[in-house]
């Protein structure tokens, strides 16, 4: 069989139903076997829209995303939606075509060290040097990819060698004897968590991405049952816990509520689950949760005790170890009174300081009311994907997400262009849901191309961008910290994104009024195909309330 | 503390602790990995990426002929290393990895040093090797290769014991350790 027959073998093996990609020289021999094989590729307009649509893809489905790309150019445009997924743990197998194996190291045309380049940012990549290889090394890159703690694999594939004839067998079993992530937390240590949390007086449950990666949503909703545990999010967390719920407190962080900060702050237990003390939740390291204890539950050991120490470490997974934590629990018949002091002091910072914003009184759109609007317009039912800036902590803060896998962001790299072909990719996977892109004005256009892909593939993404004309979010911060001294952050006029919109064969829409504003989301949504509404927002908002950058949960502002 | 996002300078003591982290006493670190291609890359990344500086770096073939053993040492702090260790873990084709207890290792180098010997001096520079059990590996008529095996202390020593007659070049292995007992590394 050829060697390009049997990569087309194990995709499907593997159970993959599409592929994003675009060719070149290097992978020629590859996309012709695309040409039989039965598995829905996908041209994108560009490699990184390819990327990250697999990423939306894992994000949206659970499932592993897949991209394609040729050597060279092709490659390095995947460096951002794999480093991405790395900083995400996003599930996405990358497989490059490569030059020829003798033109290895001689500078040949569209020779670039794709292995070397991407080294630092996926969970393991493989260079193909026998064909005979190559179809153990695809299933083991989707294992390694899909378990443990999710990530990026990439695989690398000399054109010479994918155009091999290779005796193709079935691999039904991946061995990798320095690859055993621990699964079962150890029964001791959670026994101990149990303890701990039943003594606490003011404990918070910090649930962050690798709850949703576990599809351990179910187990932490009964952790969180056993007791009136309070509970708070990260931004890549957001719907793990159903939105609103009375124990839910809202995303914690720069841009979190004071209910979560304040109580990260004073509480005397934390449990983390999945999640890793970025410096946008902890703000000043030194001044994190001066009073708390804390009980850390992470699938990769190297998450613990790397930003802050851990009292009580469990690696494990979150399905699981949350299973066993609750049973646990259980058994101690805590006494939940005891924690009326503490619900009191939460519920006096929910009453003094909701999320707010002043409204406008005229027909102008407030950008949070946009979200306000679109929430009402899809009955809070969408899947919502965003780029990064003002935007996406406005979608964070203001819509309230039912279920996990509903919110697909860029928590970690913070990738302007990831949100529209993040969102054909969830589109793709999840055909039979609503699928929304909250895009800023600038970063829509890193990756506006792939409305293009949209249109022609007939994914019926609809994408609302938040336009205030500004790189609204560097804007914010020169008016606060750099005394409004603007630089480069003014947008001007262009494009005009209806027109741009109906170039690409999407419809276009303009809404300039709040008053028309739910009713014309309405209208944009059951408009077929692909849609984009640029919505005229005010320009000059800031996303608060927020505690400055290196400054401490205390000292939030706005 | 200042950040590059805020207008506050950095202070001189924040940019100290961020790279105080070389502090602290040495590290042997034993490391056996499959013998794929890409290891020593990723491994030396790994390192370079914590702002570690390895200091030793060896690299060989272990009994089983599928698994090499690196030996490599590294000055830092305990905490640091502790989550340089940890992400060694995760690399897929590293198999076991030993921060080795010093008082519980047997650590060796060998190092070959070219002497300048003129005249007299050549039968004193033979007398010192002698007293530090090496070996004359190569004569000459203005020169001797001395070949020394030992913990890296008595390296030093005898270096600085030749130093003064000349010398012309060193050159080290860099450490390979065992730990001691019946118990494998
Ligand atoms: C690729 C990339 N370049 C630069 C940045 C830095 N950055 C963060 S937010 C932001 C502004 C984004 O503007 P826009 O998309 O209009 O969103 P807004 O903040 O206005 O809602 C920029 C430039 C980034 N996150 N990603
Ligand atoms: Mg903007």
């Amino acid at each position: 069989m050829r060697a390009v027959d049997a990569i087309m073998e194990c995709l499907k093996a593997e159970g993959v139903e599409v592929v994003f990609g675009l060719p070149g020289g290097a992978n020629l021999p590859t996309y012709d076997a695309f040409v039989d094989a039965d598995i829905r590729h996908i041209l994108v307009r560009h490699e990184a829209g390819g990327g990250h649509a697999a990423e939306g893809y894992a994000k949206a489905t659970g499932r592993v995303g897949v991209a394609f790309a040729t050597s060279g150019p092709g490659a390095t445009n995947l460096v951002t939606p794999i480093c991405d997924a790395m900083m995400d743990s996003v599930p996405v197998v990358f497989i490059t075509g490569q030059v020829r194996t003798e033109l290895l190291g001689t500078d040949g045309f569209q020779e670039a060290d794709t292995i070397g380049i991407t080294m630092p940012i996926v969970k393991h990549s493989f260079m193909i040097q026998d064909p005979q290889e190559i179809p153990r090394a695809i299933h083991e890159a989707f294992h390694i990819a899909r378990t443990g703690r999710p990530g990026p694999t990439l695989v690398d594939i000399p054109q010479d060698l994918s155009r091999a004839e290779i005796e193709y067998q079935p691999v039904s079993d991946v061995h990798l004897p320095g690859y055993q992530p621990t699964v079962e937390g150890n029964q001791k240590q959670i026994r101990q968590a149990a303890r701990a949390l039943a003594a606490s007086q003011r404990p918070i449950l910090y649930v962050g991405g690798g709850v949703v990666n576990s599809n351990a949503s179910a187990e932490l909703r009964e952790l969180a049952a056993c007791d009136r545990f309070p509970v708070t999010a990260t931004v890549m967390a957001l719907g793990a816990f159903p939105a609103p719920h009375p124990q839910w407190l809202g995303m914690l962080g720069m841009h979190g509520t004071r209910a979560a900060n304040y109580a990260m702050d004073e509480a005397d237990l934390i449990c983390a689950i999945g999640a890793r003390f970025d410096d946008r939740v902890t703000g000043k390291l030194s001044e994190f949760a001066p009073h708390a204890k804390i009980i850390h539950i992470d699938i990769d050991p190297a998450e613990i005790s790397k930003n802050v120490p851990a009292h009580i470490p469990i690696v494990g997974d979150a399905k699981s170890v949350l299973g066993k934590l609750a049973v646990e629990y259980r058994a101690l018949a805590a006494d939940p009174a005891r924690l009326e002091p503490w619900w009191q002091r939460i519920a006096s910072w929910q009453e003094r300081y909701p999320l707010r914003y002043e409204e406008s009184a005229d027909s102008e759109i407030k950008p949070q009311y946009m979200v306000r609007a679109l929430h009402e317009a899809t009955g809070g039912q969408a899947i919502i994907t965003s780029d990064v800036g003002q935007h996406q902590m406005w979608v964070a803060q203001y819509y309230d997400f039912p279920e996990p896998r509903r919110w697909i962001n860029s928590g970690g790299l913070g990738t302007m262009g990831f949100g529209l072909p993040a969102a054909m990719g969830a589109a793709v996977g999840c055909p039979d849901r609503l699928v929304c892109c909250v895009a800023g004005d600038g970063s829509v256009q890193m990756n506006a191309q792939e409305l293009a892909t949209c249109s022609a593939e007939g994914i019926p993404i609809k994408v609302f961008i938040m336009n205030n004309g500004y790189l609204g979010m560097v804007r914010q911060w020169q008016e606060l910290f750099w005394e409004k001294r603007y630089s480069a952050v003014e947008m001007g006029p262009y494009p005009d994104f209806v027109k741009l919109a109906e170039a690409y064969g999407a419809t276009g829409m303009r809404c300039e009024d709040k008053r028309t504003l739910v009713d014309d989301f309405k209208r944009a949504i059951e408009t077929e195909g692909p849609v984009v509404v640029d919505v005229r927002v005010s320009r000059e908002e800031n996303t608060f309330p927020m505690i400055p950058a290196g400054k401490a949960a205390r000292e939030m502002v706005g | 503390m200042g950040e590059p996002g805020t207008k506050e300078p950095l202070s001189l003591e924040e940019l100290q602790a961020a790279g105080s982290l070389r502090t602290g006493r040495k590290h042997t670190l034993s490391i056996l990995v499959e013998n794929k291609s890409g290891v020593l890359t990723r491994i030396a990344g790994l390192f370079a990426r914590r702002g570690f500086n390895i200091e030793t770096l060896t690299v060989g073939p272990s009994d089983d002929p599928d698994l090499s053993r690196i030996t490599l040492t590294v000055d830092g702090a305990l905490h640091p290393i502790d989550q340089v260790t940890k992400q060694l873990h995760k690399l897929i084709n590293v198999l076991k990895i030993r921060d080795l207890d010093p008082a519980e290792t047997v650590a060796r180098e060998l190092a070959l040093f070219k002497v300048s010997v003129d005249g007299p001096q050549r039968g004193e520079v033979m007398q010192i090797a002698e007293i530090f059990r090496g070996k004359i590996v190569d004569v000459g008529k203005r020169s001797v290769v001395i070949e020394i095996t030992g913990g890296a202390e008595k390296i030093a020593a005898f270096e600085s014991m030749v130093r003064p007659f000349g010398l012309i070049e060193m050159m080290r292995t860099g450490e390979i350790a065992i730990s001691r007992g019946r118990q494998e590394t």
